[in-house]
């Protein structure tokens, strides 16, 4: 019996439940208004006062403006880089059906079996000795660790692409490159948002790495952050404030983009 | 293309280049080091099994494997119960679907570094004032105690990835034909008994997904662990990433991190590939 009443009380359980997944957030908020004093007093209700003190002493010790660059340029250069390097990948290796390239593809899907901590020891060690603990490096790395995964979707939505579409274009002349630039790489696109989407998240997010090789002038928000709250300790209306600036642009661009993004973290995992 | 096309060759070498110099290059000279005496630029003496002897009478590093054990289990099987309820809950057609949907995968979208923080301020302050107020002695003190940095982990992570668990099981509820269902129905069958016979067994490779997924996602964990304990009281809470980046960077043993970063790799290998030998067999089940 799937009655009227099943249905209302499963809407009521489900607002429940995302009050609670919100909840977190609402107490960062809250809190990130109250002076120290008043956290003290208690930190469940509403701030006296909406004050922006804490948010304007925060933005400039993170020095947010300079972060929010370092994080922007690595995570779009990387991206782009990623994008661009794994659709040739995954294009090349689709039209190319030898055991070659079938091994070639293997070792890419294999090297999504090596978790990053196995390997991070001697790559700082090597990149440093190469004078490449910098943001190019960075960006370099970046390529390594995330090509794996573009590639194996992109081989995988080239299946949808005739060949016929090759030929069609060497006739006409066109080059191998130019081939691909300009008749496969626009009906990759879909994929091409997927790529993007995992790859922005990871990499926008991502701690460790960074902090191995960045040095302070150039950290990203979450490096930032790190030293940030270390300055900071018990002295949460500011930590809170800072938390909730460097969530800011996040939670912008999940309100914008979020369909494509659950698309696009979903076609990721379940593949 | 074919091999012998130097095209061929063009359009791999970025990402081929990419993978060699920092995946496979630092993979292979890593294992080697692990075997000498290598303090992060030069190796003088190669010391054979030294290191790997050595790590399985480390106390730290045996404990931090125990404790991410513990931990995968706990909330590997949590994960997957959540997740599942709450894709069963947004895909029943409510109102406010999409809406929830959202707001579940939400903190999916923050970095665990940060989303650690602000759980550092729910379980000490938040949690200290609820308790107080309810008179509940338990919301005391929370995150100084092993057990409560443990439980502070699960449920930091519970709250950042069941949103994640939640799509994955929408993928294949959506595969469901809602023709079955509506059959089931007109045979009499009960909720239970659709969940039972038809839901469950349609979404069982996706609990195989997220169970593999969860497993080396618990191991490689170290952002969350870093900002909400910290391994403290006393690394009581320092999970096999963490004690793997202090033993290198911290305590500059580089050689004998490695070592320990090899066993690392062996272990999350072997649940890689663990998935990959049960997929296979499923399929020739099927």
């Amino acid at each position: 019996m799937e009655s009227k009443s099943t249905k209302y009380i499963l809407g009521i359980v489900g607002i429940l439940l995302g009050l609670l997944w919100l909840s977190p957030f609402y107490l960062m908020l809250v809190n990130a208004f109250k002076s120290k004093k008043e956290i003290f007093m208690g930190v469940l209700g509403l701030p006296e006062a909406w004050s922006f003190d804490n948010f304007v002493e925060a933005f400039i010790d993170l020095n947010f403006v300079n972060s929010l660059w370092n994080s922007v340029l690595i995570t779009v250069v990387s991206v782009l880089i990623i994008i661009l390097f794994s659709s040739m990948a995954g294009y090349a290796l689709s039209r190319n059906k030898s055991k070659v390239s079938a091994a070639v593809l293997m070792l890419f899907v294999a090297a999504m079996l090596i978790p990053f901590q196995s390997v991070m020891i001697p790559l700082v060690s090597l990149f440093g000795q190469a004078d490449m603990l910098n943001q190019a490096g960075l960006i370099f790395m970046y390529l390594g660790f995330g090509s794996s995964l573009s590639i194996f979707l992109y081989h995988g939505a080239m299946t949808g692409v005739s060949v016929s579409l090759d030929e069609a274009a060497l006739i006409d002349g066109a080059n191998k490159f130019q081939t691909f630039w300009h008749i496969i790489f626009p009906l990759l696109k879909p994929i091409s948002v997927t790529v993007a989407i995992l790859n922005i998240i990871w990499i926008w997010n991502d701690y460790l790495l960074p902090s191995l090789i960045l040095s302070e002038e150039s950290a990203t928000i979450p490096l930032k952050m790190f030293y940030f709250f270390g300055q900071y300790t018990k002295q949460w209306h500011l930590a809170l404030a800072g938390l909730t600036i460097a969530i800011i642009p996040v939670i912008v661009a999940y309100f914008f983009a979020q369909k494509q993004i659950i698309e696009g973290v979903s076609e990721g995992a379940v593949k | 293309m074919r091999n012998r096309d130097v095209s061929f060759w063009l359009f791999l070498t970025p990402v081929l280049l990419g993978l060699g110099l920092v995946v496979i290059v630092p993979l292979i000279y890593g294992t080697y080091y692990s075997f000498t005496d290598w303090n992060g630029l030069s190796a003088n003496e190669f010391v054979g099994f030294d290191h790997y002897v050595r790590l399985f009478q480390d106390q730290a590093f045996l404990s931090s494997i125990w404790f991410t054990i513990k931990f995968a289990f706990v909330t590997v099987i949590l994960l997957n119960i959540i997740g599942l309820g709450l894709a069963l809950l947004v895909t029943q057609k409510l109102k406010t679907s999409n809406l929830l949907r959202t707001i579940f995968f939400m903190p999916n979208m923050i970095g665990g570094l940060i989303l650690g923080f602000i759980w550092q301020f729910i379980f000490i302050s938040v949690f200290s004032d609820i308790g107080e107020a309810l008179g509940i002695e338990a919301l005391q003190g929370w995150l100084s105690t092993t057990n409560t940095g443990f439980w502070g982990l699960v449920i930091l992570t519970l709250w950042q990835m069941s949103g994640y668990i939640m799509i994955i099981y929408i993928a294949y509820l959506q595969n469901i034909p809602g023709e079955l269902i509506e059959a089931a129905k007109i045979d009499g069958a009960s909720s239970w008994q659709r969940f039972k016979s038809i839901t469950f067994p349609l979404v069982a490779p996706a609990f195989t997904v997220s169970l593999f997924l969860t497993l080396s996602n618990s191991f490689k964990i170290y952002d969350q662990n870093l900002s909400l304990t910290n391994g403290g009281p006393y690394e009581s809470t320092q999970m096999v990433a963490m004690e793997i980046v202090k033993t290198a960077f911290s305590a500059n043993e580089m050689a004998y991190g490695q070592a320990k970063a090899v066993v690392f790799f062996f272990i999350v290998a072997a649940i890689a590939l663990t998935q990959v030998y049960y997929n296979k067999k499923r399929e020739v089940d099927l």
